[in-house]
């Protein structure tokens, strides 16, 4: 008794439940649209929401980009692309351009999407307002009641504390004017990518059942006080230690032979591009050996 | 550089696949599914329960492909559940023509029907049996042959009777109100979002499927202080029953034209707890009200302890937690409560960072404030 998996492993009528959120959810951008979440097989909290949304809308000609932490080959996103491709056999790269769906967790690429493609992130967290509120029952009416004061106080009391806004990632945005939504654990720093996105940006929680989206074109702003704007995470003088690359988002590592903090792209493919532009094809076989 | 490097991911996890596999193999035994069915039945049924999908060979199946682990077994068999298409909706079963195996009151000594013990760990003495190092089939076989034997001394019932509800009785003398049958559709969780507050069907559904640990846990927080319930188990029973689904196409149905599709078997526990309630006069009365537990296969400390729950879901009006429907339900599932803990091994460096960044900012400001 051994049983083959269907085409993106749900069975036709999941996909179409699933494709129903996100239509409703990008006709209502920010609303988080609550859906029957399948159980599947990667762990809950690991990109099940993402995967979803993925798995629903992916076609057989699609190539397919998987990110973690800005990431290619990160282990879960390895693992995330091999679950794709072993069930739709579809085509994989890392080259951002190259994707036609980019499912990420918590980075949005540092080259800019084009409105032929469409980003999945993925979720933990989708409600802004749980820090203040634990019930759902009462966030979703705050929701509907536009009653966000909460989402302002946490703000406004990190103010107080701190002297400053001290969010780190998942800063609440307000989209279109009307939902505050959280654009899940995406660096400020990616904040205003969502603004006006030629992409289609879709957002699934898994383990809490909810599909959200910003359309393309969508005015998307960061909460934030006129006397204590949003701030972007500061990489102020520093550079990548491999492509010198700036004005990204940079990690932190620590040199393991001088003991000093270095800095390198946290987006990997947008790094090795940098890398390869400037090399003939022998140069560039050992840059990516020297990568490892 | 900790486990993601830029490059090596794949490499990585092929590797560690690798090493799964071999730590499976490595003892060089292989164990059998029927193996696994005829003797693991408790956590055959434990697996059933939590993954709410039927099959004890697929449970079996998971056992052995999950090394024995609860959550991984219980995680594989939910997963397979997502490919499966669901055709139909099975009739309401009622209880009262399960094939019973045990069944048991602690409210009565004497309930229609007697008590009948059936297949318990309950009275025996945890004390490790070193003769099962040594089992031998032909012993077995021998002890088998010797129990039927005994069996035959016993003269059967004539007809097949079914056991009332120990709940009828008291009905019956007006310490339980008699409500109508309530028959609205269920709703379907696995294909609908919990939508709070949550209709009784929902509540059911998620308890029945929960963690087996987390719903004693919070079953028993609820009786020993934090919450309101302390049943009374009125009725235990383990069985089977049937399972019938209507005609697809027919457009009158009856009973005659359902289809058998099987037999599961189930625990189901019917707990009575006292209320108060005001009568016509305003005043307070006692009364009592039901909590219903029910789980596949045999599993009755969840059985019970979903009774509680259910019970204190009914009245929401408490402060205590195990009296918050989102704090019961949105917290029980092991596939959900695993899955988010486990995350917590991915990698978080970018908000990590982030993190970093808006601390050590706060600190700048401090600074520059103090000085």
């Amino acid at each position: 008794m051994k049983a083959e998996t269907h085409f993106a492993f749900f069975d036709e009528g999941s996909k179409k439940e699933i494709r129903r959120a996100i239509m409703k959810a990008v006709a209502i951008p920010g609303y988080q649209v609550p859906f029957a979440s399948r159980e599947m097989p990667i762990a809950r909290g690991w990109g099940t929401g993402g995967l979803q949304i993925t798995l629903s809308i992916i076609g057989k000609s699609d190539v397919l980009k998987v990110i973690d932490q800005g990431a290619d080959e990160s282990v879960n996103a390895v693992s995330i692309k091999k679950l794709v491709h072993e069930t739709t056999g579809v085509e994989l790269t890392d080259r951002t351009e190259d994707a036609d769906i980019i499912q990420s967790r918590h980075r949005i690429p540092e080259i800019a999407l084009t409105k032929e493609q469409i980003i999945v992130l993925q979720v933990p967290t989708p409600e802004p307002l749980r820090g203040v509120e634990a019930r759902e029952y009462i966030t979703k009416r705050m929701h509907s009641e536009y009653d966000y004061s909460g989402a302002w106080l946490i703000l406004f009391e990190q103010i107080m504390k701190y002297g400053k806004t001290a969010t780190a990632a998942d800063h609440p945005v307000y989209v279109n004017h009307r939902y505050v939504m959280a654009p899940s654990p995406i660096p400020r720093f990616d904040n205003p990518k969502i603004h006006q996105s030629d992409a289609l940006i879709l957002l699934g929680a898994g383990r809490e059942k909810k599909i959200y989206a910003v359309p393309p074109y969508t005015n998307v702003e960061s909460l934030a006080f006129d006397d204590y704007p949003f701030t972007v995470e500061s990489f102020e003088g520093m550079h990548c230690h491999l492509c010198s690359g700036a004005d990204v988002f940079l990690d932190e590592l620590i040199d393991h032979t001088t003991g000093e903090t270095i800095y390198q792209c946290n987006d990997t493919s947008y790094c090795m591009e940098r890398m390869n532009e400037n090399v003939n094809e022998k140069e560039k076989a050992e840059v990516e050996g020297s990568y490892a | 550089m900790g486990y993601v490097p830029v490059k090596g991911g794949t490499e990585a996890i092929e590797a560690s696949i690798k090493r799964l596999k071999y730590e499976r193999l490595k003892g060089q035994e292989i164990i059998a599914i029927n193996t696994i069915r005829s003797t693991m039945r408790g956590m055959v049924d434990q697996v059933m329960s939590e993954s709410s999908l039927y099959s004890p060979y697929l449970a079996a199946l998971s056992i052995k492909q999950a090394e024995g682990s609860m959550e991984e077994a219980v995680f594989l068999m939910r997963a397979h559940r997502s490919t499966l298409p669901r055709n139909y909706y099975s009739q309401t079963v009622e209880a009262e023509t399960m094939l019973v195996e045990r069944r048991i009151s602690a409210s009565f000594k004497d309930i229609p029907g007697g008590q009948l013990l059936g297949p318990t760990y309950d009275y025996t003495h945890r004390l490790l049996d070193f003769n099962l190092i040594e089992e031998n089939p032909t012993e077995n076989q021998q002890w088998l042959q010797n129990y039927k034997q005994e069996l035959q001394h016993i003269e059967p019932f004539k007809e097949l009777k079914y056991f009332p509800k120990v709940v009828e009785h008291l009905r019956e003398e007006g310490l339980f109100e008699v409500y109508e049958a309530d028959n609205t559709p269920p709703i379907d969780i696995t294909k609908q979002n919990l939508d709070f507050p949550t209709s009784r069907s929902a509540r059911l559904q998620v308890l029945t499927r929960g963690q087996t640990g987390a719903v004693t846990s919070l079953g028993y927080a609820s009786l020993r202080g934090y919450g309101q319930v302390h049943p009374t188990v009125g009725e235990v029973r383990v069985g089977s029953v049937p399972i019938y689904v209507e005609h697809p196409n027919e457009v009158e149905h009856g009973a005659e034209d359902e289809f058998y599709i099987g037999e599961i078997k189930v625990t189901e526990v019917e707990s009575f707890v006292p209320v108060k309630v005001k009568n016509e006069n305003n005043e307070d009365e006692l009364e009592f009200e039901i909590g219903y537990g029910i789980c596949y296969g045999q599993n009755e400390t969840k059985a019970i302890a979903m009774s509680i729950l259910d019970q204190c879901l009914e009245h929401t009006n408490s402060d205590f937690p195990t009296h918050d429907e989102e704090f019961v339900l949105l917290h029980i599932d092991s596939v959900e409560s695993t899955g988010f803990i486990s995350h917590l091994k991915l990698p978080h460096y970018v908000t990590f960072q982030s993190k970093l960044d808006s601390i050590r900012q706060v600190k700048k400001g401090v600074q520059k404030n103090e000085s």
